[in-house]
């Protein structure tokens, strides 16, 4: 039995069971969502290190699947958000975002196991095109607008990919991944393409334009797979590439600020995903054993905690409609259950102890420090407080605490709660039990997190940003919820250049309408000037005297005469 | 968005009160293990006394107050985006009570 689903590749199961929901419909269908995560998992346990599935592509030698350690904790974590997410869906019956999700895991899985770069792109352009679907699942205008620019933006990131991978194998005529410098402009290609799905700075806006758009369940796959694709092939091309240690601090220090005065709370979400992220760069920039262990335990966590919250505000935007902080507020006494596990989000997101932040995000900073970059470190303690600040505290407060907004709805259903309730078990076992993680970790870990001054330290910081909290709030300098929306770098692309476009348009306009005047306008001045002197009577029309013609000749005469003396000379 | 008075067990003043009073307990009780505590630190700015403390503080009331600045540059109204400016929250609001 085992032979036969180790003939085929693990991410294949996926795509049978999206295939098999275009003919099933009901409970056997919701079924399928969740058995496929669970029956391809447990293969993935009986599936060795090594290089499988070799096939062979215009003369180049490729390889499908490449299992060791780093790639299957991604695969782990994300057959765990493809069964969390499932869980969590099982109520819907919409067909096409059931298909989507498992199709978009699959591809996730196929991805982080792709051997060679064709292989890899082949998967990246598969995770741009199944996602877009739950983007669209809304059904709204804009959903459907925010649907296209994501799909745009996702397909220019494949291209580069593509065409990065191909100048990389015409010059080293190898199709493996592997460490990269940024020396040439195939690496540059290929880490510009990474970074948008990883949400660079100014390549980022994809993920806050598009995620908050996407319905309650379907944001819960998204912020699960794409950036952490991105993430698992950063570590395995780019590790201890200085440049990404500047890049991820600028990820994590400028979202918080949007984080603070943004009212969606799932926009919210979706900032401090990318501050989040920044950590995880970092980490890959600083480049040790270390430091990679700790981005990539930070990804796992990352993908159960924010998971957990964008539930709990799916759970919240399925009862009200919306999760709009402006209008929310009270939410505690009609949703406590929703409310009690998004705290635990919330405090695994800020790193208290005993919560799963706590374990990876200090190896990070630890490593930081170590390295000498003592601003960095500064910087992402300043990010560490800040997320705090804005998804530790906000979220729930604004949600489910705040002013009573007097909603009343009903809790969360039970499939909801259930797969929530998953997610924070597994925050705080993995919290409190790290070693169950770090024995996951790509190299060996000798660290423990819990001693006197970590624990200490880590309180004193967190107590007193909520005490920041409390006082700008009781001073009234806390920033009021709005309704609005904030200008960031999507900006550029909805606002600016539709602008700088229908300028050029109206300069080459005017242009043109000119150009059209003026030549009307000679040719009509000139028609009327030949017509005045070819009237009767007229200088071009009447008869002149034969002594006119002699002058006129001898005129004409002298003037060739003279031109052709001043030749001469 | 109603008039009605709050109720609830986390608005009564008497809970907010006792909710302060410990956080600000607690506080405290940071602060001064810091000095009982002997931390062990890698740069010379930890051994500032409760370091992590002043940060944290000083850090989130400065993210707050840019944050509320940038508000003046970055703001626009909810509708700024749509083409068609047909859609509110309220219309847009799908809610499910099953």
């Amino acid at each position: 039995m085992t032979e036969l689903f180790l003939s085929f590749p693990p991410f294949l199961l996926f795509y049978i069971g999206a295939f098999a929901l275009v003919f099933l419909r009901g409970a056997v269908a919701s079924a399928v969502t969740i058995f496929i995560p669970v029956l391809s998992f447990v293969v993935l346990l009986y599936w060795p290190h090594g290089e499988f599935f070799n096939y062979s592509l215009m003369g180049m030698d490729l390889v499908l699947v490449k299992i060791d350690k780093l790639s299957l904790l991604f695969a782990y974590l994300f057959h765990l958000a493809a069964l969390i997410g499932g869980i969590y869906a099982l109520h819907v019956k919409d067909k096409v975002q059931q298909i989507a999700s498992l199709a978009y895991v699959g591809s996730g899985i196929g991805a982080v196991f792709a051997g060679d770069w064709i292989s890899l792109f082949i998967f990246w352009e598969l995770l741009a095109l199944t996602s877009v679907f739950l983007i669209w699942a809304s059904r709204t205008p804009s959903s459907y607008q925010s649907g296209m620019r994501y799909l745009v933006v996702q397909v220019l990131s494949g291209v580069l990919l593509f065409a990065g991978a191909l100048l990389l194998i015409h010059q080293t005529g190898s199709v493996e991944q592997g460490v990269l410098e940024l020396n040439s402009l195939s690496a540059w290609l290929i880490f510009i393409a990474i970074g948008i799905k990883c949400g660079f700075p100014f390549l980022h806006s994809w993920i806050t334009d598009a995620y908050p758009e996407s319905t309650p369940t379907g944001t819960v796959f998204l912020c699960a797979l794409t950036t952490k694709v991105a993430v698992y092939a950063l570590a395995r091309n780019f590790a201890g590439e200085e440049l990404l240690i500047t890049i991820g601090l600028v990820m994590a220090c400028f979202p918080i600020f949007y984080a603070v005065i943004e009212n969606d709370l799932r926009r919210v979400l979706a900032y401090s995903m990318i501050n989040q992220i920044g950590f995880m760069v970092c980490g890959i920039g600083i480049g040790t054993e270390m430091a990679i262990n700790g981005a990539v335990a930070h990804a796992f966590n990352d993908v159960i905690f924010k998971g957990l919250l964008m539930m709990s505000m799916g759970a919240v935007l399925y009862r009200v409609g919306h999760v709009n902080g402006s209008h929310l507020g009270g939410l505690y006494k009609s949703m406590p259950k929703t409310t009690v596990l998004c705290i635990v989000g919330a405090a695994s997101i800020s790193a208290f102890p005993l919560f799963s932040g706590f374990v990876s995000k200090s190896i990070i900073m630890l490593e930081m420090l170590e390295a000498g970059h003592t601003v960095g470190w500064l910087l992402l303690l300043f990010a560490a407080a800040g997320v705090f600040h804005h998804a530790g505290i906000k979220i729930p407060f604004f949600a489910f605490f705040a002013h009573d907004s007097g909603l009343s709805v009903k809790e969360a259903p039970i499939n909801m709660v259930v797969a929530m309730g998953i997610g924070a078990s597994l925050c705080i076992l993995i919290g409190s039990y790290p070693s169950i993680l770090y024995s996951l970790l790509p190299f060996p870990m000798d660290y423990s997190p819990y001693d006197v001054t970590h624990v200490l330290t880590q309180l004193q910081l967190l107590f007193f940003s909520a005490l920041a909290f409390v006082w700008l709030n009781m001073k009234g300098l806390y920033p009021p919820e709005l309704p609005s929306v904030n200008i960031d770098a999507d900006w550029l692309y909805r606002r600016l250049a539709p602008a700088v476009i229908v300028w050029i348009k109206e300069v080459v306009e005017k242009g043109y309408t000119l150009v059209i005047r003026l030549t009307s306008y000679t040719t009509s001045a000139g028609i009327k000037w030949l017509a005045r002197y070819s009237e009767p009577q007229s200088l071009l029309a009447r008869g002149w005297a034969i002594h006119f013609m002699l002058i006129a000749l001898m005129l004409m005469m002298i003037i060739v005469l003279l031109f052709n003396y001043l030749r001469q000379i | 968005m109603n008039n009605h008075k709050p109720s609830g067990f986390f608005y009564q003043p008497n809970t907010i009160r006792w909710i302060l009073r410990i956080f600000y307990a607690l506080c405290v009780l940071l602060v001064l293990a810091d000095f009982i505590v002997h931390r062990h630190i890698l740069t010379n700015i930890e051994k500032i006394p409760a370091f992590y403390a002043l940060y944290g503080f000083v850090a989130c009331v400065i993210l707050v107050l840019i944050a509320s600045q940038m508000r003046k540059f970055l703001m626009r109204d909810e509708q700024y985006y749509d083409t068609d400016s047909s859609e509110s929250i309220t219309e847009k609001a799908e809610v499910n009570h099953d």
